[in-house]
């Protein structure tokens, strides 16, 4: 699949390679591994690298780019390059597999606003619901929205909603939420329109932290009924 | 020995130039909407780049000096006055124990930096001094400055300048209400079908704007689209095509991922202009290239280099 990418400017500090429009796990390990690299093997006035669904994004400071090399006309020319580079090298690795983590959640009504609904909408009962939910090992796609949020999928068709049409205010941290085959979990309390099927007490982030995140990129994901 | 807030203004905290490598997390940057003239104020007193200083808007803070100070006033002009006399901006002024700093009015921009000599002293978070507002995390305890804080400084060197740095006017941006910003094609510019229009309309900044972006409302004559796609990483100044039409233009507390369509982005050169920007100002777009941008901005960091050496030398 050697160029079957294409890498644009995002401004002039930062150029975005996209390999792919569509969610899948094999685009997304291979942005993840574009990310990982640059994170390694950082150049010079390299400042970081976003990993997406199926793209990643290089922020670099222009001057030490060019200072780095002064032979060539633009920063961006040469992040180009070194990106192609280690998207070619990328391609060649095995997918790394990530880490496993369980996430055990509450589903009684309190925490769960949303779960009638889902249920309705689906033509099933609560507990078929959550017994779908939680069937299936869930991949963590990437990192937005909020600090530690991750964007986890794929949710079963079945139970796949959209987003509420008016976000709520306040969304508790720990909430589980479903929009369209989307999961995620509120990090931290924050306003929001993903339908809250359940919450969980694991702390998803962590301020005081080393990491504070505690799923990466390319981490699978259970979810379990809290005892 | 502090920065003591007697009254905390309508939105200030304190930023440094932003929390950078932990996108991928979902953190972003934060740091000052006009990161030009926050460089500038710390290069003034003899800081790094990157010492943490106060972002403020109007009404501005009022601010007590608790020891000898060498501070800069810089980005907009609030007619800021010290012990009622007034303080020439964008240069590095000295302030007496007990002095106090407070703002008259709002002239040109919205956005003031101060940076004290020595910087603030606030614990660092994921290695940056810059304000979460949204996580409650970083800066003075995670919010916006209050009434009877006490920002700690860092200590200085107490020995004064040999004559106080101040800035010429070649690096002075100039502010206006209504500016043409550069900007750079964003990758779905065309899908959009926008070219002819993007250039030749004037947007407004309607009155929902913040930290996180600035909404943009124009003609309703522009196409609609579909939201893009899957989302992926959006930066500082990027420009997103939302579904009812609209256009965001995100700024320094933007979120770090977004899957609208990317029409264009900010120059780095022209953040600044649009660092001081609030609701009702309006804007008008020029398309440059990728190698005008990088020339640009290249120049400004020159300018910055040479002032740099020259406010070294005044505090050695």
């Amino acid at each position: 699949m050697s160029g079957a990418w294409r890498i644009f400017p995002l401004g002039d500090s930062a150029l975005t390679i996209e390999i792919g429009t569509v969610i899948s796990a094999e685009l997304n390990s291979l942005a993840i591994s574009i990310a990982d690299h640059f994170q390694e093997h950082p150049f010079p006035g390299f400042i970081e690298a976003v990993p997406a669904y199926a793209s990643t994004t290089i922020f670099y400071d222009i001057a030490e780019v060019r200072r780095a090399f002064p032979k060539e006309p633009t920063a961006f020319g040469i992040v180009k390059r070194l990106t192609a580079a280690a998207a070619e090298r990328s391609v060649e690795q095995p997918p790394l597999s990530g880490r496993l983590v369980t996430i055990p959640v509450q589903f009684d009504p309190a925490s769960s606003p949303d779960l009638e609904y889902l249920a309705e909408m689906s033509g099933m009962s609560s507990e078929q619901v959550v017994d779908i939910f939680t069937a299936t090992t869930y991949r963590v796609f990437m990192s937005g929205f909020l600090p530690g949020f991750s964007y986890m999928g794929i949710v079963d068709m079945r139970i796949a909603v959209p987003r509420l049409e008016t976000p709520r205010k306040c969304v508790p941290r720990g909430s589980v939420g479903i929009a369209g085959t989307q999961t995620g979990i509120y990090s931290i309390a924050s306003p929001g329109g993903w339908r809250i099927i359940g919450r969980t007490d694991v702390e998803i982030f962590t301020p005081d932290a080393a990491q504070p995140s505690l799923l990466r990129p390319g981490d699978q994901v259970r979810f379990t009924r809290a005892e | 020995m502090s920065l003591l807030i007697n009254k905390p203004g309508v939105l200030t905290t304190v930023q440094d130039l932003g929390r950078f490598g932990w996108r991928r997390f979902g953190v972003n940057p934060n740091g000052p909407m006009d990161p030009a003239a926050a460089r500038i104020a710390n290069i003034l007193v003899g800081n790094d780049d990157n010492a943490a200083f106060l972002e403020m808007h109007f009404p501005a803070p009022e601010i007590v000096f608790e020891r000898k100070s060498v501070f800069s006033f810089c980005g907009a002009d609030l007619g800021a006055e010290l012990n009622g006399q007034p303080v020439v901006p964008w240069q590095a002024v000295v302030a007496d124990p007990g002095s106090t700093l407070r703002c008259a009015y709002k002239a040109c921009g919205e956005r003031a930096y101060l940076a004290v000599r020595g910087g603030i002293e606030v614990p660092s978070w994921l290695g940056s001094a810059s304000t979460n507002l949204a996580a409650h995390i970083g800066g003075h305890k995670g919010r916006r400055i209050m009434k009877e804080d006490r920002l700690r400084l860092k200590s200085a060197n107490e020995k004064l300048p040999k004559h106080l740095p101040g800035v010429g006017p070649s690096l002075i941006p100039r502010y206006s209400r209504s500016p043409t910003l550069r900007v750079i094609a964003g990758a779905e510019l065309e899908v959009a079908g926008h070219i002819p229009q993007l250039t030749e309309m004037s947007f407004t900044i309607s009155p929902d704007s913040d930290r996180m972006g600035f909404l943009l409302s124009g003609d309703e004559t522009r196409a609609r689209c579909d939201p893009v796609s899957i989302s992926s990483a959006v930066g500082f100044g990027t420009i997103q095509l939302t579904p009812d039409g609209q256009m965001i233009l995100l700024m320094a507390d933007h979120q770090t991922t977004g899957g609208y369509p990317r029409i264009a982005h900010v120059a780095s050169a022209d953040l600044p202009l649009v660092g001081q920007l609030g609701p009702g100002d309006s804007i008008t777009l020029e398309i440059i290239a990728i190698e005008e941008a990088e020339r640009l901005a290249l120049l400004f960091e020159r300018d910055l280099s040479l002032l740099r050496v020259a406010c070294r030398l005044a505090y050695e």
